[in-house]
Formats: C-alpha cells, sequence, structure tokens
C-alpha cells in the first residue's frame, strides 16, 4: 500500500459526515424528532442525508409541511411523491385549517410566512415533537449565522439569542423539560454552493420551479413575482413572460424568482458561483421588512 | 451526469477541503475588519449584504461603511456596537473551504473563545500595531494552547498607522514568540497586516518588502492540516445501533458512529468497551456501499463477526491500543454558567464521546488566571470563564484518553441537572 495516501475527505463529504452525525445524535437521544420538510431544496437535501444516516434501515421519524395554502404547485407535487417513494408518514400543519378555525388571523397584506410560526407551534404540540429538523442555514443571513446546531426552545417556541447553550467539540446537549424543545440544523455549516454541488453530486430531483422555465411574471420592488392566484396584478402592473427560475421555495405570494437560463444543475451551480446577490436578498420579500426580520421571526418560534 | 466545464469557484465546490479557524483580538482591534475584508476579497460580500450595511450605517451616522455590521447580526450587538456572540461564517476559495468561528474578545467571553476554539484547525490572534501585546493576546494565545488547535496565527494589524515600521512589528513578534515557547504553542506564524486597507490579506503588500512571509489568505490556503488529524489510535465511538425492523431487510445490526481517531478496515480484530469482548470488523457500511477504511471525520456503520452486545455511549478500538476506562477523571475546565460557580460537591451530567452519565466533582486542585498563568491553589470553585483543574467521580466508567493526544475522546461537558444549561468544557489530564 501507499506510504503517501493522504486520508483526507473532500469539504463535501465532511459536511454530509457531520449532517449524518447530527441526525443520529438526534434519534439516539430523543424520544419524537421530526423533520421539517417544504418540498425546498434544503430540506431536500436533509431527507437525503437522513436516508444515508440510518440506512439500510428506513427513515426513522415522520415529516412535518407547515403549508401555507400558498403553494407552487409543482412542490406539492414533489413532496407527495418523494414521501410515497420513501415511505414517510407526512404530517400537515395547515395554515388555512388555522384561519378557518381562529388560531390566526390573516393578514392585512395576505402573506403566511409570518403567521406560520403559530401553526407550526401548535402542530408541534399536538404530535409532541421533542426535537424538529430543519433545513437553515448559518449563510442564508445574520441572525442565523449565530445559531446553534441544537437550538434550545422554550414552551413557546422562542429562540433567546443571549441564552444559548455553547457548543463544543461535536457534543451537542438536547436536554430540555417537558414542553421545551430543541431545533436541529443538520445543515448549518453548508453554503448555498455546497447544497447545489450536493445535489449534483448525488443526482438528487428537485421540483422543476427550481429549473430556468418560461413563466408569466410582474416585476416589483425589482423581483420577478409568479403571476397566480395569490399575486395579482396592481393598477398600472403589467406581467410579462420570462425565462426564470426559483432560488428559494417559500410562501409563493412572497417568493420571487430569478432571470435564468440554467435548465440544469451544472448551469444552476455556475450561476450560483457567479452571482453578486443572497439568496433570500434576491428572492424573499418577507427578510426586507427591517434589518432585524429574521431575528424577530425566530425568536417567536420560527425555524 | 455531463461533464460541464465549471468556473474555479463553482469547480471549487469538489474536492477542496476544509479549514476551520476561529478568530480572536481584542476590542477595536480591527477583528470585524479583518473578517469583513477576507469576506470581501474573497467575493463573499453580496452586493445585498453590501447595501444593507451602507445604509445601516449611514443611518447610523458612521463616517465609512461599518464592515463590523456585517458579522454584528443581532439586535444587542449593533445597538451596544460589540460582538456578544460566537458567529459562523463561510467563504471559499479554489483550493480551500473555509469555516471561520467569529468569537468575541472581551473577557467575559472567554467561554466564546473556548467554544470557537473547540473545533478550529488554526486560531488567528489579532494585535493593534500601535499597542503591540495585551493582556487579552496572552489569554487567547493560551487559550488556543489549552484547546489544542493546532496552528496559530498572530496577526500584527493597523500597520499602516506604524507607517509600516519593521522594528516595531519585529518587537512584537519576538514577545509573542517568547510568550508562545511558554505555553507549548503550535506551529505558529506572524504576519503583518492593514485589514482596513487590505495589505498582506489576499496578497503581499508592497509596504512592508522587508517581510518575506505569506499573505495571510495564502498562509490559510496551505497551512498543512492532514497530519493533525490523528490517524493512529482507532476510537470508534458507538453512536447508534442500527437493525432495520424490514421485510426486505433482515438479520442487519451495525454499529453507526463518526471515526473519532485512528484507520478501520474490514478483518481488523477490535475490542469493544467496555465490555472487553473481541471481535473482527466484517464490514464497513455506507448508504453508497461498503468502503475499505474508515478514518475521521467519515460517519459510517461497522459490522462485526460476532454477535457481541454493543450500544450507544461503547467504544470500538484495537485490542492493544485502548482508552482508559475510568471513573476517577482529572481535568481542566471552563466554566461557563453565569448563574452558580463549579463548587466542590457539584453534581453535574457528563457528556463525553456519545456517553452519558452522572459526575461529582471531588475537588478543585487550582484556578489559573488566564493573564498571568498563576495557580491559585486556595482556590475552592469556579466562577464563570474561569478555568481550573478539577478532579471528578463518574457513575459509569468514560472510555477516555488524554485530550492532548485525542480532542475527541478527552474533551466533554457538564450539564447543570436542575437547567439543562452546558455548564463547563472539560479537557482531560489524567483518566484512571
Amino acid at each position: 500500500m501507499s506510504q503517501t495516501k493522504p486520508y483526507r475527505v473532500s469539504h463535501l463529504d465532511a459536511l454530509e459526515a457531520e449532517s449524518i452525525f447530527i441526525m443520529r445524535e438526534v434519534m439516539a437521544e430523543f424520544e419524537r424528532p421530526a423533520l421539517l420538510f417544504s418540498g425546498g431544496k434544503d430540506s431536500i437535501v436533509m431527507l437525503r442525508l437522513a436516508e444515508k444516516a440510518f440506512a439500510p434501515g428506513r427513515i426513522p421519524f415522520p415529516v412535518m409541511h407547515v403549508d401555507t395554502g400558498h403553494n407552487f404547485p409543482e412542490v406539492l407535487e414533489y413532496r407527495d411523491r418523494r414521501v410515497a417513494t420513501l415511505g414517510l408518514n407526512l404530517v400537515i400543519a395547515s395554515v388555512q385549517e388555522a384561519i378557518d378555525t381562529g388560531l390566526v388571523r390573516e393578514l392585512p397584506d395576505g402573506t403566511r410566512n409570518r403567521i406560520q410560526t403559530p401553526v407550526l407551534l401548535a402542530a408541534q404540540e399536538k404530535y409532541r415533537f421533542d426535537a424538529l429538523f430543519g433545513g437553515a442555514r448559518r449563510d442564508e443571513e445574520k441572525a442565523r449565522a449565530k445559531e446553534r446546531m441544537f437550538s434550545f426552545r422554550d414552551e413557546f417556541g422562542q429562540w433567546d439569542p443571549k441564552n444559548q447553550r455553547p457548543e463544543l467539540w461535536s457534543l451537542y446537549n438536547g436536554r430540555h423539560h417537558p414542553g421545551e424543545s430543541i431545533r436541529v440544523f443538520p445543515l448549518s455549516n453548508w453554503t448555498e454552493l455546497d447544497v447545489w454541488h450536493y445535489i449534483a453530486k448525488e443526482q438528487i430531483p428537485l421540483p422543476s420551479i427550481y429549473y430556468a422555465h418560461d413563466r408569466e411574471v410582474v416585476e416589483r420592488n425589482g423581483m420577478f413575482y409568479a403571476v397566480n392566484e395569490f399575486i395579482r396584478l396592481r393598477d398600472g402592473e403589467t406581467s410579462e413572460v420570462r425565462r426564470v427560475r426559483y432560488r428559494t421555495v417559500g410562501d409563493a405570494s412572497q417568493t420571487a424568482a430569478v432571470l435564468s437560463e440554467a435548465d440544469t444543475v451544472e448551469k444552476v451551480i455556475d450561476e450560483v458561483a457567479a452571482t453578486r446577490i443572497t439568496e433570500r436578498g434576491a428572492t424573499r420579500g418577507d427578510d426586507r421588512v427591517s434589518e432585524a426580520a429574521m431575528e424577530d421571526r425566530k425568536r417567536e418560534g420560527y425555524f | 451526469m455531463s461533464q460541464a466545464v465549471l468556473e474555479p469557484e463553482a469547480a471549487a465546490g469538489r474536492g477542496m477541503d476544509l479549514l476551520r479557524f476561529a478568530t480572536a483580538g481584542s476590542v477595536d482591534d480591527g477583528k470585524s475588519t479583518l473578517i469583513g475584508r477576507l469576506l470581501y476579497d474573497t467575493k463573499t460580500i453580496f452586493e445585498d449584504q453590501l447595501e444593507a450595511v451602507e445604509s445601516a450605517s449611514a443611518s447610523r451616522g458612521d463616517e465609512y461603511t461599518n464592515l463590523a455590521l456585517l458579522t454584528d447580526g443581532l439586535r444587542a450587538e449593533r445597538e451596544q456596537g460589540i460582538t456578544i456572540d460566537v458567529a459562523y461564517r463561510y467563504f471559499a476559495t479554489p483550493r480551500r473551504k473555509f469555516i471561520i468561528a467569529d468569537t468575541p474578545g472581551h473577557i467575559q467571553y472567554t467561554r466564546n473563545m473556548v467554544t470557537g476554539a473547540s473545533t478550529a484547525d488554526l486560531a488567528l490572534i489579532l494585535v493593534d500595531a500601535r499597542k503591540g501585546l495585551v493582556e487579552q493576546s496572552r489569554r487567547h494565545a493560551f487559550l488556543t494552547t489549552l484547546l489544542r488547535v493546532p496552528h496559530l496565527v498572530l496577526c500584527v494589524n493597523k500597520m499602516d498607522l506604524v507607517d509600516w515600521d519593521k522594528e516595531v512589528y519585529d518587537r512584537i513578534a519576538d514577545e509573542f514568540t517568547s510568550f508562545a515557547a511558554k505555553l507549548d504553542a503550535p506551529d505558529l506564524t506572524i504576519i503583518p497586516i492593514s485589514a482596513l486597507n487590505g495589505d498582506n490579506i489576499a496578497s503581499r503588500s508592497d509596504k512592508s518588502p522587508w517581510y518575506e512571509g505569506p499573505s495571510l489568505l495564502h498562509h490559510l490556503e496551505h497551512v498543512h492540516i492532514a497530519s493533525d488529524r490523528n490517524l493512529v489510535d482507532v476510537r470508534f465511538p458507538v453512536q447508534y445501533v442500527i437493525r432495520p425492523q424490514s421485510t426486505t431487510v433482515t438479520d442487519y445490526r451495525g454499529y453507526a458512529g463518526q471515526v473519532a481517531s485512528g484507520i478501520l478496515k474490514p478483518g481488523d480484530e477490535v475490542l469493544a468497551l467496555p465490555s472487553g469482548l473481541t471481535s473482527k470488523i466484517a464490514s464497513i457500511d455506507t448508504a453508497d456501499g461498503p468502503v475499505e477504511e474508515a478514518f475521521p471525520p467519515m460517519s459510517v456503520t461497522v459490522r462485526l463477526t460476532d454477535e457481541i452486545d454493543i450500544s450507544r455511549g461503547d467504544m470500538i478500538c484495537r485490542p492493544n491500543n485502548a482508552p482508559a476506562v475510568a471513573q476517577d477523571i482529572e481535568a481542566m475546565i471552563c466554566w461557563m454558567d453565569e448563574s452558580a460557580p463549579l463548587r466542590v460537591g457539584g453534581k453535574y451530567t457528563i457528556k463525553h464521546t456519545t456517553r452519558t452519565a452522572r459526575t461529582v466533582v471531588r475537588g478543585v486542585q487550582y484556578r489559573l488566571d488566564v493573564n498571568t498563568l498563576h495557580r491559585d491553589e486556595s482556590a475552592g470553585e469556579l466562577a464563570l470563564n474561569e478555568i481550573g483543574r478539577i478532579k471528578l467521580r463518574t457513575t459509569v466508567p468514560l472510555l477516555a484518553d488524554e485530550y492532548r493526544r485525542n480532542r475527541t475522546t478527552g474533551g466533554f461537558i457538564l450539564i447543570d441537572e436542575g437547567t439543562n444549561r452546558t455548564v463547563g468544557a472539560g479537557m482531560i489530564i489524567e483518566a484512571r
């Protein structure tokens, strides 16, 4: 055998190994974990990591979709297909249902990102989930850069950025009292580009909206929103058909597309590597509300 | 998959390795500026982030674009103009991908420095050339060596404000080198920089013709980390037992975990602790199929040729190279709890590798003054951010190594049984 064998792993393999370690820790130490699955690329990557962590067994926890009711149909279709293929138990926490029963009130602007939080917390309580995997990454946003892998939440699901548990080595502290819970972010150390490289390496299928396609859009505040039942033309606005793709998938009333010709994963990687705008800056209306919009939402229990 | 021609940044996504580094520096040494500069020079700052920082700077009345706003993400940090917590940031060059643990410099945040250093391959300490070494520089160097961070970089910043005076630089470099020698400091590199102007950051500056070393980024890209890992002592803490209950997969029993150190191969004789039973590795499995070898930091599943009872918290090693099986532990500890000090007689939960137990503090041997390295042997307790040497007794044996030999099997945390908070970070000196 060669004496100079390097015994090194690529950064992508190192990230994968770390994420798998975290998923196994949660499974070993919690009673009732669940994985937040939106049909977006980050949660899709998490499902792949979960498959790998417990192979040849099946993924040993349910997935939960906090459904705003404002969905891209391609994403719902993908969600159901993926869940069926993997034989997973899917829990749907419906924002529409919560509006109908009076748990939350529709906001005047009709957006539903913010009112997801009480719906998420109610579902967590109902199913007594004590750990929820989320696909959040620290590179997304500056409040998330401060987030722990194991993020302690009190009985109201609140995050207190000034009162976080130190995280040393790979020793994660998941201890909590009844009612409290831990949000777990196995992709914390991944960047948008890492996620795309991993999707390419693993050949993971994605909902079609992630790749360039022609769509009727309206330009609003410099962003391109799909015209559909959630986004209607306002006075003076005109729609046009443009070639676009989505960098994130969220509430369809707030998530914008970017102009793109990238119709394959390799082309998307080229575009992501060259882009000068962050993923959230380019596509999320909700993060533009204030400088600390994400921190404020997380304090309320957002993931 | 089709072979696309990738741009350097894009191609960089595959095959690169990963370097984790922690930054430390006192307040106003320019740490945020340096990080901002590294991100800027590697094209990691995006236009919308820069615009947000520019408009935030303007609305605060700052005279220049305050790059610190890029890294100080929390409301309280922006209000107070200081960094209060560890933040993690990311950038990449075509050679390497980097994770920065950006840790605050205040003494009251020693625990954050310890947190950031625990996983770091390299620590970067910043000093202000006008002020030279201050107490905090020494403290940061000490914490770096305590945590056994393999590589240390001292950046002498604000060289522009001392007219790039070589003598100023030499004096600081000499002083730091002799201090580091006392600490058994690892590989040390010293670089004169101006973070504000970008001198010696991404490339060598013509302002310092007398300096013959690498630029900071060049050093970060090339520092040799492959041999930092322990590939000698096989340590595989069992994390989770995989036993599918399924009609398609029957009789599968695998031990899942992340290799802490050493190299495992099918056919190797292994010893399972604490049972003391031996067996052979039948296969090393991953979801992508079996592998011929497993080494750190791979997450794999090990199957053995014999049915022996192994569960989470156990350790797989080699028969003639095993960790201590020990209930009496001597360790250095950094205390992290603001509400109560560590006291003799105090009982805690201890988490060490994948094993969790209860423990009682049998003694505080000394408290260390992290600035002077003076040992106070009369100390009976350790308060927030204090470091000392203690004795512990655990309810069940730990499968432990000295921290200086193995950062994974030598490190542990203490958890308060009432509040569930992580209250201590420990490094094992002796286990028996």
